[in-house]
């Protein structure tokens, strides 16, 4: 038996230019909040912009943005509502505050089917919001997605670093491009992770001081563009552009 | 309707093995479709026949269905989930993504929302057959 909606994703995302996975390895690193920021961010740019979260277990970028009380369009699949300016896409449209517990095959499931049913249509760029780790939707990205690009999310702390070291060595391996990697939640001056970084042979995109104001920000995409962490993501964006 | 988009995945999934299998005609296409996810088969029948491409002109689509049959993985108690019992949100949800099923539905033998679906999720292309053709 053949699964036919794997014959279809190329076309769904025919007409994207640029596909880039903010991921990173460890959870925690304000990967969420980096992807939500960097869409709001190119869209203010003038470019057409879709969001994917793809944290399907703990979606969170609907939450960061506001997002609430919108439903994708039915036709031909699914077309994407629009949310600040941009293609709005996530699991929160079918499962909505109630917990979705799901397996490794479950989110490949997820993540095909949605990727073979959204229609995203002409996007200069869509930003996906990974789950943290090398886990089944890296997996799955890497294998149904040609062209996929990786944009890194870190702190300061090693320990967030060391997985970004085994992220890289796998995206590497596998000739995945990695556009660089962003040192967030910076709370006093070092280079450590930016020498780290070029050793691997990365570009550093910058740092981001830690926001203690970020969290008032959370649910307005409004307070959230006035921020510092969205004035340093938008000098971010200026370099991926 | 998400009908269409299955449909023409079905086209392009059949489309791309006829190519390989260097079929100059398709001749018939079988698909199964699982309950679990409540295809409209009369939209998706009406999808396929406004979809398919010139090599599949003359396929007939024959479209067999298959029980959502769930296994538990506590308790591994075996049900058949009848989904015309469900509330129309929930119905709604599973339709666009199975999954879904883990958010909504429980093993009514011990509650656990950590069961394995056996059978019957999504749309799949069991076999297609054709004329070979003459220089392949």
């Amino acid at each position: 038996m053949v699964d036919p909606r794997l014959s279809i994703i190329d076309e769904r995302i025919r007409e994207v230019s640029r596909i880039v996975a903010v991921s990173s390895g460890k959870g925690g690193v304000g990967k969420s909040l980096a992807a939500a920021t960097l869409a709001l961010k190119l869209t203010k740019m003038g470019y057409t912009v879709g969001l994917f979260d793809l944290d399907f277990t703990s979606p969170s970028t609907h939450v960061i943005l506001g997002i609430a009380d919108l439903q994708p369009k039915e036709d031909r699949g699914i077309v994407p509502p629009m949310a600040h300016g941009m293609k709005y896409m996530s699991i929160i449209y079918y499962s909505g505050e109630y917990a979705t517990p799901l397996r490794g095959a479950d989110v490949s499931n997820v993540l095909i089917e949605l990727l073979s049913i959204t229609r995203w249509a002409k996007l200069d760029f869509l930003i996906i919001d990974m789950p943290p780790g090398i886990g089944d939707a890296t997996l799955d990205l890497i294998r149904l997605v040609k062209d996929i690009e990786f944009l890194i999310v870190t702190t300061p702390s090693q320990l967030a670093f060391e997985t970004v070291r085994k992220l890289v060595s796998l995206l590497k391996e596998l000739k995945i491009p990695v556009i660089g990697v962003i040192e967030n939640m910076k709370t006093h001056k070092s280079d450590t992770i930016r020498q780290q970084t070029r050793k691997l042979d990365v570009k550093f995109l910058g740092e981001i001081p830690y926001d203690a104001r970020i969290e008032e920000s959370i649910g307005s995409a409004h307070r959230l563009s006035k921020t510092i962490f969205a004035e340093k993501v938008g000098e971010i964006a200026l370099r991926i552009q | 309707m998400h009908e269409w988009a299955l449909a023409e995945a079905v086209i392009a999934a059949a489309s791309e093995i006829a190519e390989k299998e260097g079929l100059s005609e398709v001749t018939e296409v079988k698909i199964k479709v699982g309950e679990l996810q409540q295809i409209e088969l009369d939209i998706l029948e009406f999808a396929l026949s406004q979809l398919k491409s010139a090599k599949l002109e003359n396929a007939r689509f024959s479209i067999g269905l298959s029980k959502a049959e769930i296994k538990c993985r506590v308790c591994e108690h075996k049900w058949i989930l009848a989904t015309g019992n469900l509330d129309k949100v929930t119905a709604e949800a599973i339709h666009f993504v199975p999954e879904i099923a883990h958010t909504y539905i429980k093993c009514p033998k011990c509650g656990s929302p950590d069961f394995e679906v056996l059978s019957g999720r999504g749309v799949w292309l069991e076999s297609i057959r054709g004329v070979k053709r003459e220089d392949g």
